[in-house]
């Protein structure tokens, strides 16, 4: 995984709560075997029309937004299924960096495993941001090691967890990280107290 | 006495692998669930960095997103057939146990795995899917993970897991005749909203979830998601004993009691505290129909579709003029003048034996409303083989159902059963979101029995009223 210290980029405002990864990426794209190519199904049936051209009334659309790699969003961004086409479309269309007021759980924990830096940041600074984008190019400066974003008349900190924090900074493989720690799964495994086998062959 | 515990804490507790100052905890993984849809690339992952599964004793897959529940065998969507092929060739490879497509234990995921007795009190389960929640109704901590924790779990049968919050939604009091643990927890989800269960693990107690059955339970459990909350589950009791006993991977004799003693054991402690404690009436609550794009737009059978006037925020304004315009509804219409062109009886929320005796209760001498398009489709194998040896398929058919193969179907409708465009469906799923039975497909979130009946009146009716009828 590629770490991600710093980053800045122009804006782009989703300005909707509860969106979903149904609508992120639709289920007809879910079929392919590949972890890559997802950027182009992105917000699928927001963006098309049926006959596959773009919806004007659609925000991402506007031509304002085409270098945007800084998706902000409303609150519970990614609620529902847990799929990971979903971080793997919104990293693949370019977007590095996704700020909202309160993200899904399986959402949030799935942006870390493919070098999304998902930002939780309080409601005024998300209307703020909105504010801003919607009225202008906005560009935004994201600094993880210090843990704050900053652009013109905003400057704010942001809380993220230790771990996750450092495994972006690093771009650290979480398996072999975890393999470091394989004495203790055997050991545990060792505890019959612990490990239930299901007796399937 | 030690500090009384939740079933939650006890849980984890007994999970821990490892913990270390400012990480989240490593946790053991008893029950790793796969399916064709969010397991390839972990696959991939694995073999490009000469990785092994580490239990596959402790990895079972089946396919149900994608399958074709009729014609089985002519899969004509070249990108599922390839889909399901790969997953065949990851669990040769891998020695995984798989039941595929033609395997008489198939179905959805999360009906299989308590059929099976796979499912257990005190089990870590995972599976790539968010409807894992599912399996909590046994006292299990299941939820849903992503594919990347897919591939972390096959390599290393651990997962790091910050330590959830605990949340109580107590429910007291009887459901009344004709209202469902569909209608409850649509209820749960109506009064307190789609994301109060963020970053929880919610626990089902109180009067109305001790007297459900089993499959209700799941029925519950199953929609913690659309809550927000991680997973949700119930404290075991005789109920889960009894189901539970002589299913295929359960202890048998001695060692089941043994175990039967322990699942029992796990129930929470008297006096224990959880983070957030909510509670809920379970006698106030009347049949629901979902009316909008998630699924807290829900409103009881009597009532309306709510105006965004009476909105009491812009955010929530902006939210029911977007659900109204998408589902093709008037504020203040009302539920039961909703016409619908489809029926879907299905989902790993509602498609076990009892939800479709339920239904074929209703459904029983009547016909389906002219031009409407009505599925029954099974949770697993197992189940339609136990449906049709009580001759409830006869009962759908006759009445103009079609009576499929088991998968998840127009749940999702990754395979061929879609609603089309602007199209109308009663839905017994979990999600009403925009496009999820189809592009422009609009999905109304109903129990079976309430399914059943909308499919016989072409619109919404309060299935109480049937009840009395008959």
């Amino acid at each position: 995984m590629e770490p991600l210290k710093k980053h800045h980029g122009i804006v782009y405002p989703l300005n909707r709560s509860n969106v979903d990864t149904d609508q992120i990426i639709p289920k007809q794209f879910l079929k392919r075997i590949e972890r890559t190519g997802f950027g182009q199904f992105l917000f699928y049936n927001w963006r098309f029309n049926d006959d596959g051209s773009l919806k004007e009334n659609f925000s991402l659309n506007d031509p304002k937004y085409n270098d945007a790699s800084i998706l902000v969003g409303g609150e519970n961004f990614g609620c529902g299924s847990s799929r990971e086409h979903a971080p793997w479309a919104i990293q693949d269309y370019g977007f590095k960096v996704v700020i909202a007021p309160s993200f899904a759980d399986i959402f949030y924990n799935n942006c870390f495993k493919n070098g999304i830096l998902p930002i939780q940041l309080p409601n005024s600074a998300v209307e703020k941001l909105m504010e801003k984008a919607e009225a202008e190019i906005y560009g935004l400066s994201v600094d993880l090691e210090k843990q704050v974003v900053y652009g013109r008349e905003l400057e704010v900190n942001f809380d993220i967890q230790p771990y996750h924090k450092e495994m972006l900074l690093n771009g650290w493989d979480e398996i072999a990280v975890t393999l470091t720690h394989e004495d203790k799964i055997d050991q545990y495994e060792n505890n019959t107290k612990g490990v239930k086998t299901l007796g399937i062959s | 006495m030690s500090q009384p515990k939740t079933i939650i804490e006890k849980v984890w507790d007994q999970h821990v692998v490892h913990e270390e100052e400012g990480k989240p905890n490593l946790l053991y993984i008893d029950l790793h669930l796969i399916h064709e849809v969010t397991s390839p690339q972990a696959f991939e992952g694995l073999r490009l960095s000469g990785r092994k599964v580490r239990r596959p004793d402790l990895t079972y897959a089946t396919m149900d997103h994608n399958v074709p529940t009729i014609h089985r065998n002519v899969i004509k969507d070249q990108i599922s057939k390839k889909q399901m092929e790969t997953l065949k060739e990851n669990c040769e490879e891998f020695g995984i146990s798989l039941a595929d497509i033609n395997h008489p234990d198939q179905g959805i995921v999360h009906v299989i795995g308590p059929e099976l007795g796979l499912t257990q009190p005190g089990k870590t389960i995972v599976c790539g899917d968010s409807h894992t929640s599912t399996h909590g109704a046994f006292g299990a901590l299941a939820f849903g993970i992503g594919t990347s924790e897919v591939e972390h779990v096959l390599a290393t049968q651990s997962i790091w897991q910050a330590p959830p919050k605990t949340l109580q939604i107590h429910i007291d009091g009887k459901l009344g005749t004709g209202v469902t643990a569909k209608d409850l927890i649509l209820a749960v989800i109506g009064r307190f909203g789609v994301r109060f269960g963020t970053g929880h693990v919610i626990e089902y107690t109180g009067e109305a979830i001790r007297n459900l059955s089993m499959e209700e339970r799941m029925t519950i459990c199953n929609m913690s998601i659309e809550a927000g909350a991680r997973a949700g589950l119930i404290s075991p009791d005789e109920t889960t004993v009894e189901y539970l006993r002589g299913k295929r991977y359960v202890p048998e004799g001695e060692e089941f009691d043994k175990a039967a003693q322990q699942w029992l054991n796990l129930a929470s402690d008297p006096g224990a505290r959880y983070d957030m404690e909510l509670e809920i009436h379970a006698d106030e609550i009347e049949p629901q129909v979902t009316w909008g794009t998630n699924p807290s737009h829900c409103v009881p059978v009597s009532a309306q579709v709510p105006d965004p006037l009476n909105a009491e925020s812009d955010d929530e304004k902006d939210s029911i003029e977007r659900a109204l315009e998408y589902m093709g509804l008037e504020a203040n219409q009302t539920i039961q003048s909703i016409p619908i062109e489809h029926v879907f009886i299905g989902s790993c929320t509602n498609s076990r034996i009892s939800d479709l005796r339920k239904a074929a209760d209703i459904v029983k001498g009547g016909r389906v409303h002219e031009g409407i398009r009505a599925l029954v489709v099974p949770g697993s194998q197992s189940v339609k083989q136990a449906a049709e040896k009580e001759g409830l398929d006869k009962i759908f058919i006759d009445a103009g159902f079609e009576w499929r193969d088991a998968g998840c179907s127009m749940c999702l409708a990754m395979n061929d059963d879609i609603v089309p465009p602007g199209e109308r469906c009663a839905s017994t799923s979990n999600r009403n979101f925009e496009g999820r039975q189809g592009n422009g497909a609009r999905t109304h979130l109903v129990s079976p029995e309430m399914a059943a009946a909308a499919a016989l009146e072409g619109r919404f009716v309060d299935v109480r009223k049937q009840m009395s009828t008959v």
